[in-house]
């Protein structure tokens, strides 16, 4: 939703910017529903409530659960706006993806497992390798969606298709 | 969880707010049957759906005995999916299609009033779904409800009414005077589903004392009930979220004259001016360019 806040390219110009922020939108969503979908319900790793949780951080997990679900599906109507008006750059669109599920899984790594200790990875074993591989790869899908960002800035014209 | 312990509603379903809900569905129909220039079917079907999930909720989950779960869906489909469905069926644009134009100029001033801005602004439905439910579920009131009837009824209506609120506000149709621009209603609608989570979580790790004042408690239905709570809200945010995006593309069609910015300008009008007839045919709902 960010039609009048960045400068418009002109009609039917591809905006590789757009195209970044749209996906990012999607990819923090999805990977928040990875998280929920894989973690909680799946493997039933995560617990729903932990113990330990303290108010301050079940209110920024409700505040974000309840924004994640907004993003997911306002993210999908702003990516499909773009394309049906012809400005989606595909190849920008995936860095932002990239960027956007390796920066949630980051944020969920560092800030909800450890600051504010929402929940563990998994209860019951040793952490630290859990933690370890969970932020690595959060920063492999980081560096991946910043060189496919990059890549669509430095050579616009081949990208753009 | 006896027939005692549930005076209310052990004689299964109660005719009264059954009766209520058909006439809502036989009003509709019939106005419809009388509108001027056709009514699109998707808003009879949605004003139906909507009756139809307030009849199972009120008939067949409502004569059970009183399991937490089953009170918890039934709440959720009162107050979460029903008012939806019902808000997309527009049933104040069909009303000023039917009604002659006094009284439609009359409904038109009763949107505009004062009281009705503040009512209608999607912070104050958020805090009175979200709120409401916080009220009840966190002091004696549910309770009571399990208790007294006529409090039973009455939240009922509240549930729906305070639904309808947010629906419309955030996403609904219908025409409103002055309604926020996307940004605000996306944080309302953020708010809402953030204070309901928040809710539900609390409720599950209280089961053993929330709700206080319960006869019989049996803590792992309400642990059940308070999950049922969070994913049923997760299923009506999305779904709220789906329409008012959805509206807001499909405003947002291509060929459209205002460029970015926009945020004074009438903004395209392509089903503003044919959608909505009567004294308050301004197009005052979300306008695609601003902020969006």
């Amino acid at each position: 939703m960010a039609r009048s806040w960045l400068p418009d390219n002109g009609p039917d110009t591809p905006d590789p910017r757009r195209s970044v922020l749209a996906a990012a939108v999607i990819g923090v969503a999805v990977m928040a529903a990875v998280d929920e979908i894989v973690f909680h319900q799946i493997l039933g790793w995560h617990h729903f409530y932990d113990r330990s949780t303290r108010a301050v951080g079940l209110f920024s997990d409700g505040l974000l659960h309840s924004a994640e679900l907004l993003a997911l599906v306002g993210g999908f109507f702003w990516y499909a706006d773009l394309r049906r008006r012809g400005v989606l750059v595909p190849r920008a669109a995936w860095g932002g993806f990239l960027l956007g599920a390796g920066a949630f899984q980051l944020f969920d790594g560092i800030v909800d497992h450890k600051v504010l200790r929402l929940h563990q990875i998994r209860y019951g074993v040793h952490l630290l390798p859990y933690d370890v591989v969970w932020n690595a790869a959060a920063v492999v899908l980081l560096l991946l969606g910043a060189w496919v960002t990059w890549r669509v800035r430095s050579r616009p014209g081949r990208a753009a298709r | 969880m006896t027939a005692f312990a549930h005076t209310g509603a052990a004689a299964g379903p109660d005719p009264l707010p059954l009766a209520a809900v058909a006439l809502l569905a036989a009003g509709y129909l019939l106005a419809v049957s009388r509108a001027r220039r056709g009514w699109r079917r998707r808003r009879t079907v949605a004003w139906l759906a909507g009756c139809a999930v307030l009849a199972v909720a009120l008939g067949p989950l409502a004569g059970g005995p009183g399991d937490p779960r089953v009170h918890m869906a039934q709440h959720l489909l009162l107050g979460m999916v029903a008012p939806l469905a019902l808000a997309l069926g527009a049933p104040v644009t069909l009303l000023l299609r039917v009604v002659p134009p006094p009284v439609g100029r009359r409904v038109g001033r009763f949107l505009r009033a004062g009281p009705v801005h503040v009512l209608a602004h999607p912070v104050t439905a958020a805090l009175l779904t979200t709120g409401g439910l916080a009220l009840v579920l966190l002091t004696p009131l549910y309770a009571e409800a399990e208790r007294n009837p006529v409090l039973h009824h009455a939240l009922h209506v509240h549930y729906v009414a305070a639904g309808y609120l947010l629906a419309w506000s955030v996403a609904g149709p219908d025409p409103a005077p002055r309604r926020p621009g996307p940004a605000v209603r996306i944080a309302a609608l953020i708010g809402a589903g953030a204070g309901h989570a928040v809710l539900a979580k609390y409720l599950n790790a209280h089961a053993a004392t929330l709700p206080p004042g319960l006869p019989h408690r049996d803590i792992e239905a309400l642990r059940a009930a308070a999950r049922l709570m969070y994913y049923g809200g997760d299923v009506a945010e999305l779904l709220l979220a789906t329409a008012l995006f959805a509206a807001w593309y499909r405003r947002g069609r291509p060929r459209r004259p205002a460029p970015s910015g926009g945020a004074g300008s009438p903004g395209p009008a392509p089903r503003c001016a044919a959608d909505r007839v009567g004294p308050v045919s301004r197009c005052t709902g979300s306008r695609p360019s601003a902020g969006a």
